[in-house]
């Protein structure tokens, strides 16, 4: 019942995008205001979404298997959370959550625009609208999330246990609406390009768009690693992976609109390059679904999935991208009586600056992401690209970037001279020499590590020194800087001090070393209701004393038959011991891997510290 | 002749066409070096000589062939064609189990043996990783 009320809310849905369309042409042409019953249809499209999206959660709390979604992704006997949260951890769900948030953030742009012009609201409306009539096609012919089974099985197949995890739950809402935010950007900056809109007003109109979304994408990517961090049990935060990669190249094309925006506000120059900035973004982040949901990508993430869905999603993207270079080309008009002069020091170039290191980064990871998949279609040779890759050709140029990022904010607009050089040049001196401190007993690098350090410290205490100086003037942009210095830092330091011990253990044994004991004492069977649990009790002993058992976990599912590890993490502010436990079929051995990850909680904090940089920019504005 | 302007101009957009060349250039010359290869037990028998870099090899572990020992763990790829040895140490990922798909990462010792650094994880147990799968389809 809930799922045909669902199929046919979406089909209404559906109907509802070509009455709006109707709708908003003839108000584009024939009226001086913005006419109300736009509004109104379009909540009401946004009410039938919302019904659908209702059906289909109701459809997997009532466990109603002549559903084929729900019976391909959820089980009777799984806690009410994970059937809720079930619902957007498959592809048809998700992206009927896509659709929803669509709608959400037309809805929203349409009641927060108020003052904007009429035909810009329309134009925006109309544009968006295409792509909504894109989603519900692609769901309703593709993915519909509704299709009928019979006969009606009397169990479904269950969800992958490995999605069965808080963060997880909440990852995919979030991600998205830093993903689909993208693309109330996208619409607006191509009917603003059209009427020949942008200007001051419009950047500062846009720029809360943008914040929201670049604050939710930040959280989401926060969130996905932090679930690869624990959940994953190879302890660590970023791999690389294209599955991750697809959602940092929308981040790093979001962060460059931000600054770019920041200018715009200031002088009318760069409008190209925001309006190619806001395409790629959400160009990007249906890239980012299309390789996702193809298959295409060969990732350790890669869950199942269906290559027709990626065709639709492919022609669809090249639809946009088509419209929106035509509009591009078309419609833009450089002014021509605007004086583009940058002088060489000032705050405008040095963004220019941030953003030609942002697009540097974009484009390897880019090709990293991508290269592998044309080498297979051109000589079907199979590769992979590692962490090695990226790792050698961004760290070479985050130096100047992270310098650049100090000293950038301190400079005035139009034209400007460093002060404070003295200050500046002892900050530096300082760095320098703690980094070598710091390097120098390290089996690392020396050079490139010691300049590494250097710049990440440098910006950390020159954005310190802002906090104590300047107080609350300028915070959100200081906070926002000084998170990525930490961040930076942590994960420099956690990638030093970092140290793991991988052993095959059978109960009872010890692993001994010189600085450590390992010993697994017993393990404890529990029976819960949709697994069963083996917790392993092992003890680390080390000659200074510290005496610790840890607890990992294995976790038989029932439904479907796989078996997880959740490792044992214990936190500190200085590190994590990480812990997790490992059984092969039919072997006596446990595999045991035990690690001591240093400052890993500095790393989720200071993502959450660049986030509030946001925040507080969103919110400062209207105190 | 063309004004100072142009000329500026001309300038700018060699040096920034020089710069993007470079770039690019330098970025798939690293790629050229960083890529790992997927071979197949079979692909491996083929090989007319021992290469020195990473590789990844990937089949099925061949059943009641995985011997655990303290430091090491040792068992069989295969592609019902060949197989190939495979010694690790290092973390077993939760799905890695007999008769089902691997991929292992590390250096060829000789043809008949592989020393793996790194075993990946898959996230679901009805998946085959693309290249298996290939590889599985080819015989």
């Amino acid at each position: 019942m809930a799922s045909l009320i669902g199929f046919y809310s979406l089909v209404f849905g559906l109907c509802l995008s070509f009455i709006v369309v109707l709708f908003s042409i003839k108000n584009f042409r024939n009226s001086l205001v913005f006419d109300k019953k736009i509004l109104s249809l379009t909540f009401l499209q946004l009410f039938f979404v919302i019904t659908s999206f209702l059906g289909l959660i109701i459809s997997f709390i009532n466990s109603d298997f002549s559903n084929e979604t729900v019976f391909n992704h959820s089980h009777t006997t799984k806690p009410l959370f994970y059937k809720i949260s079930g619902t957007w951890g498959n592809h048809e769900g998700s992206l009927l959550l896509w659709l929803l948030v669509l709608n959400l953030f037309i809805f929203l742009f349409l009641l927060k625009s108020k003052e904007q012009d009429k035909n810009y609201r329309i134009l925006t409306l109309l544009f968006q609208q295409v792509i909504i009539i894109g989603f519900f096609i692609f769901i309703i012919k593709t993915s519909n999330p509704f299709n009928y089974i019979f006969p009606v099985p009397t169990e479904g197949l269950g969800l992958n246990p490995i999605l069965q995890d808080p963060a997880l739950a909440i990852h995919p809402p979030i991600l998205y609406l830093g993903y689909v935010g993208s693309s109330v950007i996208f619409s607006a900056t191509l009917a603003a390009t059209c009427l020949n809109y942008i200007s001051k007003n419009w950047a500062k109109h846009i720029k809360t768009w943008v914040l929201w979304s670049w604050i939710f994408l930040t959280l989401g990517i926060l969130l996905g690693s932090i679930w690869a961090y624990y959940e994953l049990g190879w302890g660590g935060f970023w791999f690389w992976d294209p599955v991750e990669n697809v959602s940092l190249m929308p981040w790093i094309a979001l962060t460059t609109l931000l600054h770019c925006i920041l200018i715009l506000e200031k002088r009318k120059i760069l409008t190209s390059w925001v309006i190619i900035l806001s395409i790629s973004t959400f160009t990007l982040s249906m890239c980012g679904t299309f390789l996702v949901r193809s298959g295409i990508l060969n990732s350790v993430h890669t869950f199942a999935n269906d290559p027709e869905r990626g065709l639709y999603i492919l022609i669809f993207l090249f639809c946009l991208i088509f419209l929106s270079l035509f509009i591009f080309f078309f419609y833009h008009k450089t002014e021509d009586n605007q004086k583009y002069d940058f002088f060489w020091l000032s705050k405008e170039s040095s963004i220019l600056v941030n953003n030609w290191f942002m697009m540097y980064f974009l484009v390897v990871i880019l090709i990293g992401t991508i290269y592998p998949i044309f080498l297979e279609v051109i000589n079907s040779e199979k590769i992979s690209v590692g962490p090695p890759f990226y790792i050698k050709l961004i760290i070479p140029f985050l130096i100047p970037f992270l310098f650049a990022m100090a000293i950038g904010p301190k400079l005035k607009w139009i034209k400007s001279d460093i002060q404070n050089k003295i200050n500046l040049s002892i900050f530096f001196i300082i760095s320098f020499f703690l980094s070598i401190l710091i390097i120098k007993n390290l089996k690392v690098n020396f050079l490139v590590n010691t300049i590494l350090v250097t710049s990440a410290l440098y910006l950390f205490l020159v954005t310190s020194k802002e906090f104590l100086i300047k107080g609350i003037n300028n915070l959100a942009q200081n906070l926002a800087h000084f998170g990525f210095s930490l961040l930076i830092l942590s994960i420099l330091f956690n990638n030093f001090f970092s140290t793991e011990i991988i052993t095959n253990l059978k109960i009872g044994e010890t692993f001994k070393s010189e600085k450590i004991h390992i010993t697994f004492e017993s393990i404890e069977k529990k029976e819960i209701k949709n697994y069963s649990s083996i917790i392993g009790k092992i003890n680390i002993n080390d000659p200074k004393g510290l005496n610790q058992t840890l607890e990992p976990e294995l976790r038989i599912y029932n439904q479907p038959n796989i078996v997880t590890s959740e490792a044992d993490i214990k936190t500190n502010l200085f590190s994590d011991k990480f812990i997790t436990m490992n059984l092969v079929q039919n072997q006596d051995y446990f595999n045991i891997r035990y690690q001591i990850k240093p400052f890993m909680i500095w790393i989720w904090l200071s993502v959450l510290l660049i986030c509030s940089g946001g925040l507080i920019s969103l919110f400062r504005k209207k105190i | 002749m063309y004004g100072r302007k142009v000329k500026l101009r001309f300038f700018y957009i060699f040096i920034i066409f020089l710069i993007l060349s470079l770039t690019i250039f330098l970025t798939l010359k690293s790629l050229e070096e960083n890529v790992i290869y997927f071979q197949s037990p079979t692909d491996v028998k083929a090989l007319a000589e021992i290469d020195k870099k990473k590789i990844r090899i990937g089949g099925m572990v061949k059943k009641k062939s995985i011997l655990i020992k303290e430091k090491e763990v040792k068992f069989v790829v295969t592609d019902f064609k060949n197989e190939i040895n495979v010694i690790y140490s290092g973390l077993i990922p939760n799905l890695f189990a007999e008769g089902k798909g691997v991929v292992a990462e590390g250096f060829l010792k000789d043809k008949s043996l592989f020393l793996a650094t790194k075993i990946l994880a898959k996230h679901d147990e009805n998946y085959m990783p693309p290249e298996v799968k290939a590889a599985l389809e080819e015989k």
